[in-house]
């Protein structure tokens, strides 16, 4: 078998294909199968002895969507740009955060002090988000033009690690120029306080988030789907060589992509700010990698499995580690949300290769 | 070729003869039993800090610093030598806690050593200063490890920070008596430092009849608390809850716990870490009425007031953080043993034994500091600790106990 | 033709920004100030000084490259103009500095910068001294561009080289009076940095060799290679041999902080060996390599310790194997569930496996054995014949001793049948498979090897420190892994060493600088992929690849774009 040249041969790949199935399949299958029976032994274990009164879960599940929404905005970038580039762009969570650093120096500080800001909340905040997202394009644009529009054709490597060299740079450049300090998010008086809703108390600033992120959604789909400037984007994804044929811009249309996705970023950035009400220079980084996290698990590439991937991971660091760990008695089930973040991730790719919504890429040659 | 060869073996043959004639023959048989620190007339009296001076941390080790600086400032000379610092970086980690330790080893004319900030770096650090036999005193350590011998002591090793033993006791203490609360939960972020200020807390609390209802923690960098808080909740809700935290994820607790269905009358409490100013502005207004504890700085005297005149002369600031007073005290205490312990020959030069000085430093007896009265016991806790509690009235950390 | 040259300008005037922005970046986020601190030439020059005006140098060497006609005059007018142009953002600085309370936003523009730029002397005579100082760079750099090669490559590694050692003087002083006494210091060093004499002297000595060197490189080497056969190895084994002498001496060279640098650089060099074998030779895209570090510290933490955290008796050495055993079978037991995802779906699975056994070392569940936060405390030294290697100057041994053996089973790995298969699949999995070759066993192979030698070196680090906290083992260290052997050169041995002391090795030596440690660091990645992608020392197949020609990435990209679909 080894002996017939042509990787074209259909049974020979198939057939090696099989043989491997056996051996790991078995694996895999117990290894699935450990998952799933503690998921499902914690979670019968925690309602049984539930301490939790049917409000706390929906405030977990509120808690969950509103922080999954942020990881959603930014999951966007990233699945945007690796849709049309194939590359992670690791410097993303930087776009993130430089975007509402610079709006909250500059502006909402300054405008709280001078009382404008209650004054005038929906000027004020829209003129914070402009600023945020404007600064957030930059950034983007500049590291596109600089660290990885001569590296278009290098291997996959290369341009990863000038992202990674990005975005330690711009968040120590940031630090440089703001400081270390963590810097306080002003407070808006007509968000302060919480809207009853199915028996529960939701604050003011999930609506928004929960509003503006789904507003978002839609007008990106309508955006890449209904434009003539995201069919270009579509193009360019599925095939640079020929859309570049057909007269389409391709250098142009990346970085539109990356402004895009940067803007996106912004929102979500001030968003962050809103709910948080605080933001340092480091504020990008975990975010960042949460949100690659939840663009893989909707499926790298595709942008309502980024949006669906953020929600669900929202929903995993939320509500998982009272339903999973508490029941089996684990100190402090919250120090360890990330480790079922991640559990979860590989267990969802084990079963999916390709995340929740993705095109059948992994085991491609992606 | 050759003819440069030969001139260059020549010059450094020179140089060689000429450092061996510089040197002097000295009398001086040195008699202690790790060996002697020689300083010529005239040359310095050389000590070391390694502290964090880089990284997030920064303030806190550049505040002690400066307290070692105005301490040589104030004490001039020590038996007609200047006096030297040499500064080196902790770099708030094992790792650079042990290089700085290397660093400073490898200088073989240098007394003592005022370090470190933090206590992850202090416990390699001690190794190697003890295994090299030099001393070191820490301004800011406070982990019990360091000077439980079962655990991380080394000899050579002495702090005027108080042990963590002592604060987690007496929030526990000012909870149950003053507050009045019977219940209550602690929060740590997986930080060495508050991790086990939270677990004697907890501990503490327990002992002295309270309730623990939830000891949990979060991870540094997490931003949304309000789960781990909802499960807090869940739990009691408790009347007090103490996260010793810093100021990143102690303003998102702050902020995010009165939000929170059934801690909205909680009493907060947290340490230290978040006595500053940018901590005061991340929590805002919720912070309102929060109580902090940490060491007692409301200092007095006259050295202290001259202290802060020199402070603020030389760097244009008031302190920058906590531990500039202990730093002070510490870099006194040496210079006191080597005054003490130092042997001076009729020319003015000076040998002080490393073993007097270790001796000399665990024996210090009712020494009067800017911290306190301080006295050291056989494993270097040499504290006069003085917790005390303060509460965010009006925008500014009151002191109200004790 | 006025018109021509009009047009012209935009050149010098666009690199002239340019140059401006980059100097008004680094004065804003504080390194000029702070690395003003640092005196390289005492009382002439400092490192901040010298990175306000390496931009505007830079930038006036390209901008005289584009000059349009041959012509001296006109490349110095370019230079001119780039340096002029340079200054006007600084200025623009130090205006708004002196009229608006800038440092409420930008803490870092202090009153310490701002006398720096203005050279102490007030705002307007200041402003004039900066864009007349820009303006000299510039028209020396335009200079040095008209300059024969001959005379401008030995002037600028006089240069660079006598900067360099004005910027390490504190360790090469320390290194020169433990060799030849206080004399020599004296003569050369002031303090903390060069005395202007011995800089200059060093300058023209330096410039001298290099000029002299330029001249006879290529006769040497013309001498080197007319030899006969025998006589060449002879002299490649002599050169072999010293370089194993200089290895064995050099703790005795270099003193206890420089031989504790160099433990540092090897503790990371022994976990490039291992990644290098996972990314390197089989193309496995793995972020979580701190991962087997940890598993590896710990396993030596909890087998050695003497505190109440130990379970076992066992010394270092003999603890060693199991070490790396459980490093190993814990990358198989990565390798089994990532065996079918590819690219950067094992990268994120990896990252996340990393951050896994982060946060379970750290946390509460896991508290009772292996210590939470607070670490596993004495661990012992390695022992060695009755006593204990205490020392760094001993530890160097150890470490050695395990870089040259994971060295040599990557050598011979490479060389052997696995290793052309892991290659092999690098290029085309599934070319591979067809060919024969076993993807599950050949990926699991290079996991665990790859894991062992990073729990090697764990167990080393635990040893050395003797205590070990989770917070040593983050997403940074297997950032700083990748990059490593990125920056040394892919699949390249010696590259992994080049890349430590890059990456390690040199951050350590400037540690004042910590605070900017990671901007540059970034920065040089960028630099780094940019202008150099193969690495300082890349292997030759990595170096064939990158510098054929440019069709074989346009297949790739293409092959890329299929799988898309």
């Amino acid at each position: 078998m080894e002996l017939i040249p042509t990787p074209l041969n259909a049974e020979s790949e198939m057939r090696a294909k099989l043989q491997d199935t056996d051996i790991i399949g078995i694996i895999l299958w117990i290894f699935r199968a450990v998952i799933l029976v503690l998921v499902v032994w914690g979670t019968i274990a925690a309602l049984l002895d539930n301490p939790y009164s049917t409000r706390q879960w929906l405030d977990f599940i509120v808690f969950g969507i509103a922080q999954g929404s942020m990881y959603a905005l930014i999951a966007i970038g990233y699945t945007l740009v690796y849709g049309v580039l194939f590359m992670i762009n690791f410097a993303h969570g930087e776009f993130f955060m430089s975007g509402v650093m610079t709006a909250t120096v500059f502006l909402a500080g300054p405008m709280a002090a001078s009382g404008f800001l209650n004054r005038n909340p929906i000027l004020s905040l829209l003129i914070i988000t402009l600023v945020s997202m404007a600064v957030s394009v930059l950034v983007a644009v500049v590291t596109e033009r600089i660290a990885y529009k001569p590296l278009r054709k290098a291997p996959r490597l290369v341009p990863l690690i000038t992202a990674i060299g990005a975005s330690f740079f711009w968040q120590y450049f940031f630090r440089g120029l703001f400081g270390s300090e963590v810097k306080p998010f002003p407070q808006l008086e007509i968000l302060t306080g919480t809207i009853p809703f199915l028996g529960t108390d939701i604050l003011k600033t999930h609506v928004v988030v929960i509003i503006v992120t789904i507003i978002m959604l839609v007008g990106l789909n309508f955006f890449i789907m209904r434009t003539k400037i995201g069919k270009a984007i579509r193009a360019v994804a599925e095939d640079k060589d020929v859309a570049a044929l057909m007269g389409i811009d391709v250098d142009r249309t990346v970085t539109i992509t990356f402004a895009t996705g940067a803007a996106m970023a912004g929102v979500a950035g001030v968003l962050f700010a809103l709910v948080f009400r605080q933001v340092h220079f480091f504020m990008g980084f975990i975010p960042g990698i949460k949100a690659f996290t939840a663009a893989v698990l909707g499926g790298i590439g595709s942008v309502p499995g980024a949006a669906i991937g953020g929600f669900f991971l929202g929903m995993f660091e939320s509500v998982g580690p009272a339903l999973f760990l508490e029941g089996l008695g684990i100190p402090a089930p919250h120090q360890l949300k990330d480790v079922i973040a991640f559990t979860m991730l590989v267990f969802v790719l084990i079963f999916r290769p390709q995340g929740i919504l993705g095109e059948r890429l992994s085991e491609e040659k992606a | 070729m050759k003819r440069t060869f030969i001139v260059l073996s020549a010059l450094i043959l020179a140089a060689l003869v000429l450092s061996a004639c510089g040197g002097g023959a000295a009398e001086f048989v040195c008699e202690d039993e790790i060996g002697c620190v020689d300083y010529a007339p005239g040359d310095p009296v050389r000590i070391a800090s390694a502290l964090v001076i880089s990284g997030p941390n920064t303030d806190l080790g550049t505040d002690s610093q400066y307290g070692v600086e105005i301490a040589m400032e104030f004490r001039e000379e020590i038996l007609g030598h200047p006096i030297e610092l040499q500064a080196e970086d902790d770099g708030c980690s094992a790792e650079g806690g042990q290089t700085a330790g290397q660093k400073i080893v490898s200088d073989p004319s240098i007394v003592a050593v005022v370090g470190t900030s933090c206590s992850g770096a202090g416990v390699p650090m001690s190794q190697v200063i003890s295994d090299a036999g030099y001393v070191m005193v820490s301004p800011s350590n406070t982990a019990p490890s360091l000077t439980d011998p079962d655990q991380a002591f080394n000899p050579g090793y002495l702090r005027t920070a108080h042990n963590d033993k002592v604060q987690g006791r007496a929030m526990a203490t000012f909870a149950l008596e003053e507050l009045g609360v019977t219940t209550a939960a602690a929060i740590h972020d997986g930080d060495p430092y508050t991790e086990g200020l939270a677990r004697v807390f907890a501990d503490s609390f327990e002992e002295m009849g309270g309730t623990i209802v939830d000891f949990t923690a979060v991870n540094k960098g997490d931003t949304d608390m309000r789960p781990v808080l909802t499960s807090v909740a869940a739990a009691g809700p408790p009347e007090f809850i103490y996260y010793p935290v810093f100021t990143a994820e102690g303003g998102f607790l702050t902020k995010q716990a009165k939000e929170v269905a059934g801690l909205e009358d909680a009493t907060l409490a947290a340490a230290d870490g978040m006595i500053s100013d940018a901590a005061l502005d991340a929590v805002g207004e919720a912070g309102e009425g929060m109580y902090f504890s940490g060491p007692d700085l409301s200092f007095s005297g006259a050295i202290y007031e001259s202290f802060i005149a020199a402070y603020n002369d030389k760097y244009g600031t008031d302190p920058i953080s906590v531990f500039h007073a202990h730093a002070f005290d510490a870099a006194n205490m040496i210079f006191d043993c080597v005054e003490e312990v130092a042997l001076q020959d009729e020319d003015g030069t000076l040998h002080v034994g490393r073993q007097a000085m270790r001796d000399c430093l665990y024996a210090t007896s009712g020494f009067q500091g800017i911290t306190g009265t301080l006295t050291c016991d056989e494993f270097g806790d040499c504290a006069d600790p003085k917790i005390s509690v303060s509460q965010i009235q009006g925008g500014e950390y009151v002191r109200i106990w004790p | 033709m006025a018109k021509t040259s009009m047009n012209d300008l935009r050149i010098p005037l666009r690199l002239g920004l340019i140059a401006g922005g980059i100097s008004l970046g680094l004065s804003a986020i504080g390194m000029v100030a702070l690395f003003g601190q640092r005196e390289l030439v005492t009382n002439v020059l400092t490192l901040g000084e010298v990175i306000l005006l390496a931009a505007p140098l830079l930038l006036a060497y390209m901008s005289a490259r584009q000059a349009p006609e041959a012509k001296a005059i006109s490349a110095i007018l370019y230079g001119l103009i780039t340096g002029i142009v340079a200054a006007l953002p600084l200025v623009a600085l130090i205006v708004a500095a002196s009229t608006l309370d800038l440092r409420q936003f930008l803490p870092n523009v202090s009153p310490a910068l701002i006398e720096l730029l203005t050279f102490n002397q007030g705002v307007i005579a200041g402003s004039l001294i900066l864009t007349g100082v820009f303006a000299a760079t510039g028209v020396l750099a335009a200079i040095a561009y008209n300059l024969p090669d001959q005379i401008r490559s030995p002037l600028s590694s006089g240069l660079l080289w006598t900067l360099t050692i004005g910027l390490f003087s504190e360790i090469l002083s320390n290194r020169l009076r433990a060799f030849f006494g206080s004399g020599i210091n004296q003569i050369l060093f002031d303090g903390k940095a060069l005395n202007p004499f011995a800089a200059l002297a060093l300058f023209i000595v330096i410039t001298v060799i290099a000029a002299f060197w330029g001249r006879r490189k290529e006769t040497v080497q013309e001498q080197i290679s007319s030899l006969p056969p025998a006589r060449q190895r002879n002299l490649r084994l002599a050169s072999i041999a010293a370089g194993v002498v200089l290895l064995l001496i050099l703790p005795l060279i270099l003193g206890t902080y420089l031989s504790e640098v160099i433990n540092n650089v090897g503790i990371f060099a022994l976990m490039g060996l291992g990644l290098n074998i996972v990314v390197g030779f089989a193309g496995l895209l793995d972020l979580g390599y701190v991962a087997f570090f940890a598993i590896g510290a710990y396993s030596m933490a909890v087998f050695t310790s003497n505190g109440s955290l130990g379970i076992s008796d066992l010394t270092f050495w003999s603890a060693l194997p199991f070490c790396v055993a459980i490093s190993a079978f814990f990358g198989l037991m990565l390798g089994l569930p990532v065996l079918r995802m590819r690219g950067d779906y094992l990268a994120i699975v990896t990252l996340g496996f990393g951050e896994i056994i982060r946060i379970l070392a750290l946390s509460d569940m896991l508290k009772p054995v292996i210590g939470g936060a607070q670490g596993i405390l004495q661990i012992p030294k390695p022992p060695f014949f009755g006593t204990s290697l205490v020392q760094p100057e001993q530890l160097y041994y150890v470490i050695l001793a395990g870089c040259l053996l994971a060295a040599f089973v990557s050598w011979r790995l490479s060389e052997s049948r696995l290793g052309r298969q892991w290659m092999a699949m690098r290029e085309d999995e599934d070319v591979a498979e067809a060919m024969g070759i076993t993807l599950v066993s050949t990926k699991l192979l290079a996991f665990s090897i790859g894991a062992a030698f990073s729990g090697l070196s764990g167990a080393i680090f635990a040893s050395k420190l003797t205590s070990i906290f989770p917070h040593s083992f983050n997403l940074l260290i297997s950032i700083n892994v990748l990059s490593l052997i990125i920056v040394g050169g892919m699949g390249s041995l010696p590259g992994v060493v080049v890349g430590a002391l890059i990456l390690v090795g040199l951050p350590e030596l400037l540690r004042e600088f910590a605070e900017y440690r990671l901007l540059m660091y970034g920065a040089l990645l960028i630099v780094m992929m940019l202008m150099k992608p193969e690495g300082f020392w890349p292997s030759a197949v990595r170096r064939r690849e990158l510098r054929s020609d440019e069709d074989d990435f346009t297949e790739a990209g293409a092959l890329a774009n299929e799988a898309g679909d």
